[in-house]
């Protein structure tokens, strides 16, 4: 299933640039797999002990997903995730 | 000692003084660090402080600029800080200080931050100022920008308090009401300026926006005669000011303007938002987001940039972060109006509610001196205070005065000359 996961500026150095990315996936843990797969260096930046770095924010459709599952959180074909820093705002 | 890097709080790599606030390499917030004070002589600097504006200019040595703040700017701060000796007798404590930040040009602390971020925008070409905001960065973003003559943005959740959307629209900004809650204007904001050239103040800027907290510490200090006070009682919202007032007198006492230690940090939140208090209350380092449901607008962060950093803060210094509930919000603003003559917003009276149970729970020595922060201005919530009280409503009659207020005492008997 095709998910769309929108890339942060401070990430795009990771992904040659590219601004979002098209991956397979049934949740946000597999979607993110994907992308690492996909571009390698993005596991060191925000991956921590399979999970993700406390500053590491991941949305889906605009919703955070520790409202939802976390990374069991299922996605569909469609759906956009996006990935965001944690340290904005206040 | 200028500003030498933006450096990553958690894994130390150091970028240059650019428009950026997220580690590349860890996601990390970004600090603005500065050249090495060690050796320095702190009369110098004591001269240099004395002799500068009653702004928070005069600690220009203190901010992240790395040229003097160009000129016709709102000035911040130099804000009055009161002995409130009836709070403290109600409280039964010794010594009360209110730091009253109301008195700032858009009546309430952003009006700092958002001087030091602007200042820095200029510095660097940027030519519109942003803002993703519960309410007062918006004033404050807006009057700046307008001041200096810079176009504005102003991210908003769409339910604000109207006070707060009049008292900038003003400003001939740009006012974008986002449906949401203040999460989701952040998350916005932070997609936007990674697109846009704008100087967003508390995203892409934020690391100098955050350094004009310290000068609230500066002031503190200064105003108490360059004495450190034993205690702090200020909100939490995001945690930047909360951290920030602890990093400015750290840095003071680590050059030697000031002597002692760091005050004891008590952080407010309100309970309808309170993920900073739950996690302190949990032992836990990270805080759980929730979704904000409370009076207490200005506070109502549900994803807290710096919590990590608060509980941290509020544990090294043996304090603590407290939660109150909307009702002891709307009683903290009435206990710290007919005690000092000081209306607050909202978030004053979580920090003032905060006060109080402490004082009630036994948890300040009364030989202490204590400061609580108040934030902001009570007219920019006023409808939180609507029912709290009474009105005399009277026929205007003089009958009808004396039949309703009788107990007043009879009127002074003329003395001969």
């Amino acid at each position: 299933m095709a998910i769309v996961v929108k890339i942060p500026t401070q990430l795009r150095a990771a992904t040659g640039g590219a601004s979002s990315a098209s991956v397979d996936g049934g949740t946000v843990g597999e979607v993110l797999d994907a992308l690492y797969e996909q571009f390698g260096e993005l596991r060191e930046r925000i991956a921590d002990d399979g999970g993700l770095r406390r500053f590491v924010n991941v949305y889906i459709g605009g919703e955070d997903i520790r409202f939802l599952d976390g990374l069991e959180t299922p996605v569909s074909d469609g759906d956009e995730v996006t990935i965001l820093p944690a340290v904005a705002g206040g | 000692m200028p500003p030498e890097s933006l450096t990553c709080k958690e894994c130390k790599t150091t970028y240059p003084l650019d428009a950026s606030y997220v580690c590349e390499r860890c996601f990390g917030p970004l600090e603005v660090a500065y050249a090495s004070r060690a050796g320095a002589d702190p009369e110098e600097y004591r001269r240099r402080i004395q002799a500068g504006p009653h702004s928070i200019w005069r600690y220009r040595d203190f901010l992240p600029l790395e040229g003097a703040p160009k000129h016709g700017t709102l000035p911040a701060g130099w804000t009055p800080l009161l002995r409130a000796d009836r709070l403290a007798e109600r409280l039964g404590l010794r010594e009360v200080w209110i730091k009253n930040d109301a008195a700032n040009p858009t009546h309430s602390f952003k009006d700092r931050v958002a001087s030091v971020a602007l200042a820095r925008a200029r510095e660097l070409g940027y030519e519109v100022f942003a803002c993703a905001s519960t309410g007062n960065l918006a004033n404050a973003v807006a009057a700046h920008a307008s001041a200096a003559g810079l176009d504005s943005y102003v991210f908003i959740p769409a339910d604000l308090e109207e006070q707060k959307i009049l008292a900038t629209g003003v400003y001939d900004t740009t006012i974008v009401a986002i449906r949401g809650n203040y999460d989701d204007v952040n998350r916005v904001c932070t997609e936007v300026s990674g697109e846009r050239r704008w100087a967003f103040a508390n995203i892409n800027f934020r690391p100098y926006y955050a350094e004009g907290s310290k000068t609230l510490a500066y002031e503190i200090a200064e105003q108490l005669g360059w004495q450190v006070p034993d205690r702090i009682v200020g909100p939490i919202a995001s945690g930047s000011l909360f951290t920030k007032i602890a990093r400015g007198f750290e840095e003071w006492i680590e050059l030697g303007l000031v002597e002692g230690s760091v005050p004891t940090m008590n952080g407010a939140q309100a309970e309808g938002c309170s993920p900073v208090a739950a996690a302190f209350a949990a032992n836990h380092d990270i805080c759980k987001p929730v979704k904000p449901d409370t009076i207490a607008k200005s506070l109502a962060i549900g994803n807290p940039a710096d919590g990590p950093y608060a509980l941290e803060l509020a544990r090294r210094t043996g304090g603590a972060i407290d939660a109150v509930s909307d009702e002891e919000i709307v009683a903290g603003i009435r206990l710290l109006a007919e005690t000092t003559g000081i209306f607050t917003e909202t978030a004053g009276g979580v920090t003032t509610a905060v006060l109080a149970k402490l004082a009630e729970r036994g948890e300040i020595d009364p030989a202490e001196r204590v400061v609580a922060v108040i934030t902001g201005e009570g007219l920019k919530t006023l409808d939180v205070v609507r029912g709290s009280f009474e009105t005399v409503e009277i026929d205007a009659s003089y009958d009808a005065f004396e039949a309703r207020i009788e107990s007043a005492p009879a009127a002074p008997t003329p003395v001969a000359a």
